[in-house]
């Protein structure tokens, strides 16, 4: 008898010990993004006070060794950013989601099993390599095309950026299109709708929360993306006008800057605060994805 | 029980903390060691010095077996933080230290000193299809500047100017910025590339590209210049005549108007190892080397002040 509990007793420790092991990484998760959160904010926060958040936000001018006068305005860089991301979209989302209706519902099974690897195996290129196609590639195509003496612009990062978050989009989109019951399709095709008219007005708008989301995801990865922006866009520091003009993201400042500035100047600081906004708007981007489509698969459960 | 239970903990404490205190000084007294046995010097800087420091490090090494020399590029302003902050030994920069990197070393104890190792002609480079071939200083300035913005004002076709330039670090961008903007802002039209090598790759695909890097990047492997690119020609102003970075004779008698002394800075009185680094890039052997790379000798005055510096 006595025994018998003692086993009981190693036996419940165990299980608690296990529990508690496990609570603390997913605890340890969480901490770590608060502790990055904090470590951002916190010197951020000095330049902020130092350059004032008007100059900030509202300036163009971005030059922070200037002899003249140091200058810290973030706009242009920021336009640039969402330029980009916007150019990415435009292009990536209506191919991404013609992709995934294809893999969803045309493509036989085969076909499917070739493309769904590739489309993840686009995933899988480092984006070094997704830049050095830009400088070498597409940057020169984009020149000839446009009768530009040179390719480093916008529209080269956001062709580049668009490859990227096709692979995000794709799967996404597909298996919020799967997710859509089989009986809602059978409906539609039981009223007389072809396959075309049930994929526009049956499937697309019940999926539509989870393609938002995918497009939300595709945009985190726009946002955040450095190497291959740094590489293509030319990295000029005025405001864009067009996407036919070289550009400097938010990214590729951080990227450029960061490695050879003097260590607590209000331009250290500076770049942090650019950090800050930079992870705000990932992680609002990233959270609104999530929420939507917590949302879809309570709706189709 | 309570009592015994929180005795037992302090106990565990207190012989982890020896323990660690134990892992810590061992740990310290093995990496002691190994840098003592090695010796490694960690130079770091100019992008535009990097190769030539690199090679200079190479000869060296094969001359005196057990020396250990790690070459590292990042920009000047790198360099320089770095030996205010004592992460490095020696410095590459291809600029002067400005008052405030000065104030902030005295400031942390750190009194460096500065040994020019060679000389560069700071070379304004175009494509190889454009017609300019000269422009005065004041034309390059004003081209930088974004003040003129098409070539068919400097005597080229109309075409809109493609200017490349380096990032803020770069000692090059304070040198053009400080000699030939006048200390005015760059144009924010300016595309950053990474270093010297990127500029001469980016020009020679831009028909109306303009860049500046420093002479030891115009010519290949074999001395010949580079595939794609023009050299610009400077003058003074619009009276006298125009130069060659690439003639030695021009920039050795200072009639090319915008060559500058290359650095290397220690933090104090450099120690044994350094030194013999440093007097081997000063001998003749090591400024013999200096010109194969395409950079040029330093004069008489540099190598005297320089020989202060090693005393």
């Amino acid at each position: 008898m006595g025994s018998v509990k003692k086993k009981g007793i190693l036996a419940d420790l165990k299980e608690s010990f296990t529990k508690r092991f496990f609570q603390i990484s997913s605890l340890l998760v969480i901490l770590i993004l608060l502790g990055i959160f904090a470590l951002l904010l916190y010197t951020a926060v000095p330049a902020l006070r130092e350059i004032g958040l008007r100059e900030f936000l509202t300036s163009t001018r971005w030059d922070p060794t200037s002899p003249e006068k140091p200058e810290y305005g973030i706009l242009s860089m920021l336009a640039s950013t969402i330029m980009v991301t916007i150019g990415a979209l435009m292009i990536a989302f209506p191919l991404g989601l013609a992709v995934a209706a294809y893999l969803s519902d045309v493509a036989s099974p085969r076909i499917r099993e070739i493309v769904k690897p590739v489309v993840e195996l686009l995933a899988a290129i480092p984006s070094v390599v997704v830049g050095f196609i830009g400088m070498t590639l597409a940057g020169p195509l984009i020149a000839r095309i446009f009768k530009l003496s040179h390719g480093l612009t916008a529209l080269n990062g956001s062709i580049l950026l668009a490859i990227m978050a096709l692979p995000t989009i794709i799967s996404i989109s597909e298996d919020s299109l799967n997710a859509v019951p089989v009986s809602y399709v059978e409906a539609s095709l039981a009223l007389g709708a072809n396959r075309w008219q049930t994929l526009i007005s049956v499937k697309i708008p019940a999926a539509i929360s989870g393609i938002i989301a995918a497009l939300m995801l595709g945009m985190g990865r726009a946002i955040g993306e450095t190497m291959t922006v740094l590489m293509a866009t030319g990295n000029a520091r005025a405001f864009p006008h067009g996407f036919l003009q070289s550009v400097r993201t938010l990214t590729a400042n951080i990227a450029i800057e960061l490695g050879e500035v003097p260590y607590y100047t209000t331009h250290y600081y500076a770049l942090f605060a650019l950090g800050l906004i930079l992870f705000v708007t990932t992680f609002f981007v990233n959270l609104t994805a999530d929420v939507i489509l917590e949302k879809q698969k309570r709706k189709l459960r | 029980m309570d009592k015994k239970k929180r005795h037992s903990v302090k106990k565990i404490m207190a012989r982890a903390g020896r323990a660690s205190l134990f892992l810590a000084l061992s740990l310290l007294f093995m990496h002691h060691q190994l840098t003592a046995q090695r010796k490694m010097i960690q130079i770091k800087g100019s992008d535009t010095m990097v190769n030539l420091v690199q090679i200079l490090a190479e000869e060296y090494m094969a001359k005196r077996p057990g020396a250990a020399i790690a070459v590292l590029g990042g920009g000047s302003g790198t360099g320089i933080t770095a030996i205010i902050n004592g992460t490095c030994d020696l410095a590459n920069h291809s600029r002067e230290w400005k008052t405030k990197e000065l104030d902030l070393a005295y400031e942390k104890g750190v009194r460096p000193r500065i040994f020019a190792i060679a000389v560069d002609a700071l070379s304004i480079v175009v494509n190889e299809r454009n017609p300019v071939d000269k422009l005065t200083m004041v034309q390059v300035g004003s081209i930088f500047r974004g003040e003129i913005k098409n070539w068919k004002v400097v005597g080229g076709i109309d075409q809109k100017i493609s200017l490349y330039g380096r990032q803020s670090n770069s000692g090059t961008y304070s040198f053009l910025q400080e000699h030939v903007l006048n200390n005015k802002n760059y144009s924010q039209e300016v595309k950053e590339m990474n270093g010297n090598a990127q500029i001469i790759e980016a020009v020679s695909r831009d028909e109306a590209a303009v860049g500046y890097v420093g002479v030891g990047y115009l010519l290949d492997e074999f001395g010949q210049l580079r595939k794609g690119i023009k050299v610009i020609n400077i003058s003074k102003d619009e009276n006298s005549p125009e130069y060659s970075p690439l003639d030695k004779n021009s920039v050795y008698s200072a009639r090319y108007p915008i060559s500058r002394p290359l650095y290397q800075s220690t933090s104090g009185k450099p120690s044994a190892a350094i030194a013999d680094f440093i007097k081997f890039e000063l001998s003749p052997e090591g400024q013999a080397m200096v010109e194969k790379e395409g950079f040029f000798k330093i004069s008489k005055e540099l190598m005297a002040a320089n020989e202060k510096n090693l005393k």
